[in-house]
C-alpha cells in the first residue's frame, strides 16, 4: 500500500503512475484503433423491446468504439435505461443482436454480461449497506468457497486500482457509512475488479455534488486513457459537452442521431432530444413586487434526528415575485420548505402570512392550504403523489375534503374525474387519462399533475420545491412558463431548487443557504453561477 | 455447596429446555438472514416432532425417526419457500398458514393413527435418543465444583444437544468466513446487489430455507425423541415464537442467539423450579410472570430501550427484478 498516488487537489493532471511499458502499449493500441483495425467495443443492431403496449426500444442501433467515452442522452422515458438493462442482461431483447468486440453474444443474465467484460454503475447503487467495502467488492468474485484467500487478493487489487486510477477507498469501511461519491467509487471498483473493459454509468452525477462530479469525470478520463470504453448516460447536456467524445441521442425509444461531441452544440442536442426547438432561456418581463405575503422571522428547524438544519433565517416574500432559494442539496432548503408548508414543526421563530403570525395550531398542511399556501413538494414520489392511485385521485390529494368532490361519506366519482380531466387539460398532462395509475405517467407528467393540483386551487402563496427534478426538457419549459405566469398573476412564489440554472432563469431575487444559514442575497442580473457557487460553499460576501 | 448444586441443577435443566430454542432460533437466523421471514417455526417444530415420532414408532429406530422428521420439516420449509420466493406471497401469511396447518394436521393424523387423542404411545428406548455418559463420570463427579459441572452439564446429554451446541459456531463460521455466507448476508440486505453481481437470488434463498428446515426439524426431533419420548398435540407450546423472540433479541447474530436462548431456557427452568414455592412478601411465586419474561424482554428491546434491533433490510420482501 506504500507508493499510492495522491490525487491532485485541484485536479489538473490525472495520476497515471503505471509502469512505462503499459502506457506505451496502450498508446500503440490507440494508434491501431485510430487506424480502424479494432472492432467496436459494443455494437447493438436492431434492438427491439416492448413492455405490453409500450415499445421501449424501437429498432435501436448503437456503435461504441473502443477506448472512448460515449454519451447517451434523451428525455426521461426515452428508453436509455431499458437499452442498458438489455446490455446488462436484466432484460432480453425481443429481437436484435449484441456484438462485443465484433463477436456476437447473447446476454441473458448479469453473470453473462460480467463475463463479456461489461460493468454497470447503476443510478441507485447496488451496494449492501451493512457490509464493508471489501465484502461488497468481493460479492460474486470471491475467488473460492472460503473468503480468507480471496479477501487478501482483492485487498491487493484494490490497492493497485487505488494507485492506478486515484480510486482510494478504505476497504474496511462500512459501505452505508460512506459519502455518496465514495459509494459510487466502490461501484466503479466493483466493475474494475471483475475485469470490466466496458463501463456503463447510468445518470452518475444525479446524486453527486459538483466537486464529486468533477472527481468522477477525472476518474473516467483516466480510465479512458487505459483504453477502457465508457458509456455515460445523462440528460444534462453540459456534462455531455465537457466529458464525452461521441454522443448518441434517444427519443421515444429510438436512437435518432449520433454526433462527434466536438462537432455539435447543446441546442442541436436539445433539438434532437425533443424533436423541436426548445427555448432554454425564459422570456419574462420585469417583476412588480407588491405587499409582503410571507415572512420568516428567525426561524429554526430541526431534522428528524434533532439536528438544527435551518438556523435563525429571516426573509420576506412579496406578491408578484419569485424568490429563489439556492444551495447545495442538504443545506437546509428541504427542511425550510417543509417548515413553511407546515409539514415540519418550527423549533424557533415565527412565520407571518399576510402580516399575521401563523399560530402553532395553524401550522399544518391542511390549514395552510385553506389560508392560501400551495405547496409543490420536492419529492413527488414520497410526498406529492400516491403512485398506485389513479391520476384523478392523485389530483385531489390534500383537497379531498372539498365539497366539489362529494358530500358526507361518499365521493362523487364523476365530479372527481371531470375535475382531474380539466386540470390535466390545463397543464397538458399526457396521456390525458384520469383513470390511469399515477405510476404509469412519466416523471414530467407526474410533476405537471402535482403543479396542476396546487396551482389550479389558486393559492396566493406558492411554495415550489425542485419543480423540474427528473423532468424532461419539454416539460421543464412548460413548468417554468407556468411558474412565471403565477408570478405575473400577482402570486408570491418561493422556489427551492438545486439547479442553479433554474434559479438564475426564474428568480427575481435569490437567497443562498449554506449549512442552514443565510449566506447572501442577490438579484439575478447582478450575479452569476460562480458568485452563487461561492455563497453556496459558505465563502463569505464579495470583497466589494 | 448446596446452593451451587441447586444452581447447577437448574442450569442443566435450563440448558435442556434451551436446546429446541437454539435449534429453532438458528434455523430462523438462516432463513431471515437470506430475506425470508419465517414465522412458521412453531408449526415446523410440531411437524418435526410428529413426523419423527411416527417414523421412530413404526421403524423402532431413532435415526429413522430423525430422518423422517427432518424430511418433513424440509418439505414444509420448501412450501414456505415456494410461496415466498417464487410466488412472492406475503411471508407472514404463508408462515401463519403453516402454523395452523401443522397444528391441526399433526393432531388429526395422530388421532387417526393411534386413537389416543392425538398422542403417540411412549416410544421404546431404542427409538429415542438417550443420554450419552462420558468416560469416568462417577469418578470426576466427586471433584468439587468441576465434578457437578462435568456430571450434570457436559456429560449425560443426548446427541442432538451436542449437535445444537456445534451448530452455533458452525453457523457463525459459515456466515462470516465462507463465500456462501457472504452471499447470504448480502441477499438478505440487498438482493438487487446480489443479482447484479451475477448471483442467483433464488438459489441462495432456497438453500437458506432448506437449512432452516433441517435445523428446525432437529428442534422437533429433540422434543419428541430426546426430551419426552412421545408426540402429543401442541407440544411445541410456543417454543417457535420464543425462538423468534430470541432471534430479534440477538439481533440476528449466532453467538448472541445462543446466549439469548440459554437465558430464556434458564428463565423457564427457574419458573418450573419456583412453581408452588412461597416467597416472604409476595406470597406464591407468579410463575406466569417469569414465563412471560422472554416476550417482555423482546418488546422492551424492540421499543428501543436496549440498543436497537434492525432486521436484515430485505427480510420479508420478495425480490422483483425491476429497472
Amino acid at each position: 500500500m506504500g507508493g499510492r498516488a495522491s490525487r491532485a487537489p485541484g485536479g489538473a493532471t490525472p495520476p497515471v503512475p503505471s509502469p512505462g511499458g503499459d502506457t506505451l502499449e496502450d498508446e500503440e493500441k490507440r494508434v491501431t484503433h485510430a487506424a480502424g483495425a479494432v472492432p467496436p467495443a459494443i455494437e447493438l443492431i436492431g434492438i427491439n423491446k416492448s413492455f405490453g403496449p409500450v415499445h421501449a426500444n424501437r429498432n435501436v442501433n448503437l456503435r461504441v468504439e473502443k477506448g472512448v467515452i460515449h454519451g447517451i442522452v434523451g428525455e426521461n422515458g426515452a428508453g436509455k435505461s431499458t437499452l442498458m438493462s438489455i446490455l446488462y442482461g436484466f432484460y432480453e431483447a425481443d429481437s436484435g443482436e449484441i456484438r462485443i468486440n465484433g463477436e456476437r453474444v447473447r446476454i441473458r443474465s448479469s453473470r453473462e454480461a460480467i463475463d463479456c467484460g461489461i460493468g454497470m454503475v447503476f443510478q441507485h447503487f447496488m451496494l449492501v449497506q451493512t457490509l464493508s467495502v471489501l465484502e461488497n467488492v468481493m460479492l460474486g468474485a470471491e475467488g473460492g468457497a472460503l473468503l480468507a484467500r480471496g479477501a487478501s487478493a482483492i485487498r491487493r487489487r484494490l490497492a493497485e486500482l487505488g494507485a492506478e486510477y486515484g480510486l482510494d477507498v478504505d476497504p474496511d469501511a462500512i459501505a452505508g457509512e460512506l459519502s455518496v461519491g465514495l459509494q459510487q467509487r466502490v461501484e466503479i471498483l466493483k466493475a474494475l475488479v471483475r475485469g470490466a473493459e466496458i463501463l456503463v454509468l447510468d445518470e452518475p452525477t444525479a446524486v453527486l455534488t459538483p466537486a464529486e462530479a468533477d472527481q468522477l469525470f477525472q476518474m473516467l478520463r483516466v480510465l479512458k486513457g487505459q483504453n477502457k470504453t465508457i458509456i455515460f448516460i445523462t440528460h444534462k447536456l453540459r456534462e455531455i459537452m465537457s466529458l464525452t467524445d461521441r454522443v448518441s441521442v434517444m427519443r421515444r425509444g429510438e436512437m435518432v442521431a449520433t454526433f462527434d461531441t466536438g462537432l455539435t452544440s447543446p441546442p442541436e442536442l436539445a433539438d434532437a432530444m425533443v424533436g423541436r426547438k426548445v427555448i432554454l432561456r425564459i422570456d419574462k418581463g420585469p417583476a412588480h413586487p407588491g405587499a409582503v405575503a410571507l415572512e420568516a422571522r428567525d426561524i429554526v428547524v430541526r431534522d428528524d434526528r434533532g439536528v438544527v438544519r435551518v438556523d435563525r433565517i429571516s426573509f420576506a416574500l412579496r406578491e408578484g415575485e419569485i424568490l429563489g432559494v439556492a444551495g447545495v442539496a442538504g443545506n437546509g432548503q428541504s427542511e425550510l420548505l417543509e417548515a413553511l408548508a407546515g409539514i415540519r414543526p418550527l423549533s424557533g421563530g415565527e412565520i407571518m402570512i399576510h402580516g399575521r403570525p401563523l399560530s402553532a395550531a395553524e401550522r399544518n398542511p391542511h390549514d395552510e392550504r385553506l389560508i392560501g399556501v400551495g405547496h409543490v413538494p420536492e419529492d413527488r414520489h414520497r410526498m406529492g403523489l400516491v403512485m398506485p392511485f389513479e391520476a384523478c385521485e392523485s389530483a385531489m390529494l390534500g383537497f379531498q375534503y372539498e365539497p366539489t368532490y362529494g358530500r358526507g361519506l361518499f365521493y362523487d366519482r364523476k365530479a372527481i374525474v371531470k375535475d382531474a380531466d380539466r386540470k390535466m387539460d390545463a397543464f397538458d398532462v399526457r396521456p390525458r387519462d384520469p383513470l390511469l395509475k399515477t405510476a404509469n405517467f412519466s416523471g414530467g407528467n407526474q410533476q405537471k399533475l402535482v403543479l396542476a393540483r396546487e396551482i389550479e386551487r389558486n393559492p396566493r402563496i406558492l411554495l415550489v420545491g425542485q419543480p423540474t427534478r427528473g423532468v424532461d426538457i419539454g416539460a421543464i419549459e412548460f413548468i417554468h412558463k407556468r411558474i412565471v405566469a403565477q408570478r405575473d398573476a400577482g402570486k408570491a412564489v418561493l422556489l427551492v431548487s438545486v439547479e442553479l440554472d433554474e434559479i438564475l432563469a426564474l428568480s427575481d431575487r435569490i437567497i443562498v443557504l449554506c449549512g442552514g444559514r443565510l449566506t447572501g442575497e442577490r438579484r439575478p442580473d447582478e450575479t452569476d453561477a460562480r458568485d452563487l457557487g461561492l455563497l453556496m460553499a459558505g465563502v463569505s460576501e464579495r470583497a466589494a | 455447596m448446596e446452593w451451587f448444586d441447586a444452581f447447577i441443577v437448574v442450569f442443566a435443566s435450563g440448558m435442556r429446555l434451551a436446546i429446541p430454542l437454539i435449534l429453532a432460533c438458528v434455523a430462523g437466523l438462516w432463513s431471515e438472514r437470506s430475506g425470508v421471514v419465517d414465522i412458521g417455526l412453531e408449526g415446523k417444530i410440531l411437524v418435526g416432532a410428529f413426523a419423527s415420532a411416527a417414523g421412530a414408532f413404526f421403524s423402532g429406530s431413532a435415526w429413522v425417526g430423525l430422518a423422517v422428521g427432518v424430511a418433513a420439516t424440509v418439505l414444509f420449509s420448501l412450501i414456505h419457500g415456494y410461496a415466498s420466493i417464487d410466488q412472492r406471497a406475503n411471508q407472514i401469511v404463508s408462515g401463519t398458514a403453516i402454523n395452523m396447518v401443522a397444528d391441526g394436521l399433526t393432531a388429526l393424523l395422530g388421532n387417526a393413527i393411534w386413537q389416543q387423542g392425538g398422542r403417540t404411545p411412549q416410544l421404546p428406548p431404542e427409538a429415542q435418543f438417550r443420554a450419552i455418559a462420558w468416560p469416568f463420570e462417577p469418578e470426576i463427579a466427586r471433584i468439587p465444583i468441576l465434578g457437578p459441572i462435568y456430571d450434570r452439564l457436559i456429560s449425560g446429554n443426548d446427541i442432538i444437544t451436542y449437535v445444537a451446541f456445534l451448530i452455533v459456531p458452525l453457523t457463525w463460521w459459515a456466515l462470516y468466513r465462507t463465500r456462501f455466507g457472504l452471499r447470504l448476508r448480502a441477499v438478505g440486505e440487498n438482493p438487487a446487489a446480489v443479482d447484479t453481481a451475477g448471483i442467483s437470488v433464488r438459489a441462495l434463498r432456497y438453500s437458506a430455507v432448506v437449512i432452516c428446515g433441517v435445523l428446525v426439524g432437529l428442534a422437533g426431533v429433540y422434543l419428541a425423541l430426546a426430551q419426552t419420548g412421545y408426540f402429543q398435540p401442541h407440544m411445541s407450546a410456543g417454543r417457535g415464537f420464543i425462538a423468534l423472540a430470541a432471534l430479534v433479541f440477538a439481533k440476528w447474530r449466532p453467538w448472541p442467539a445462543l446466549a439469548t436462548c440459554l437465558l430464556f431456557g434458564f428463565l423457564d427452568a427457574v419458573a418450573i423450579r419456583m412453581q408452588g414455592m412461597e416467597l416472604p412478601v409476595i406470597g406464591p411465586v407468579p410463575v406466569q410472570a417469569i414465563e412471560a419474561l422472554p416476550y417482555v424482554l423482546t418488546v422492551v428491546l424492540l421499543a428501543g430501550f436496549i440498543g436497537k434491533a434492525i432486521p436484515p433490510r430485505a427480510s420479508g420482501i420478495p425480490y422483483v427484478k425491476e429497472r
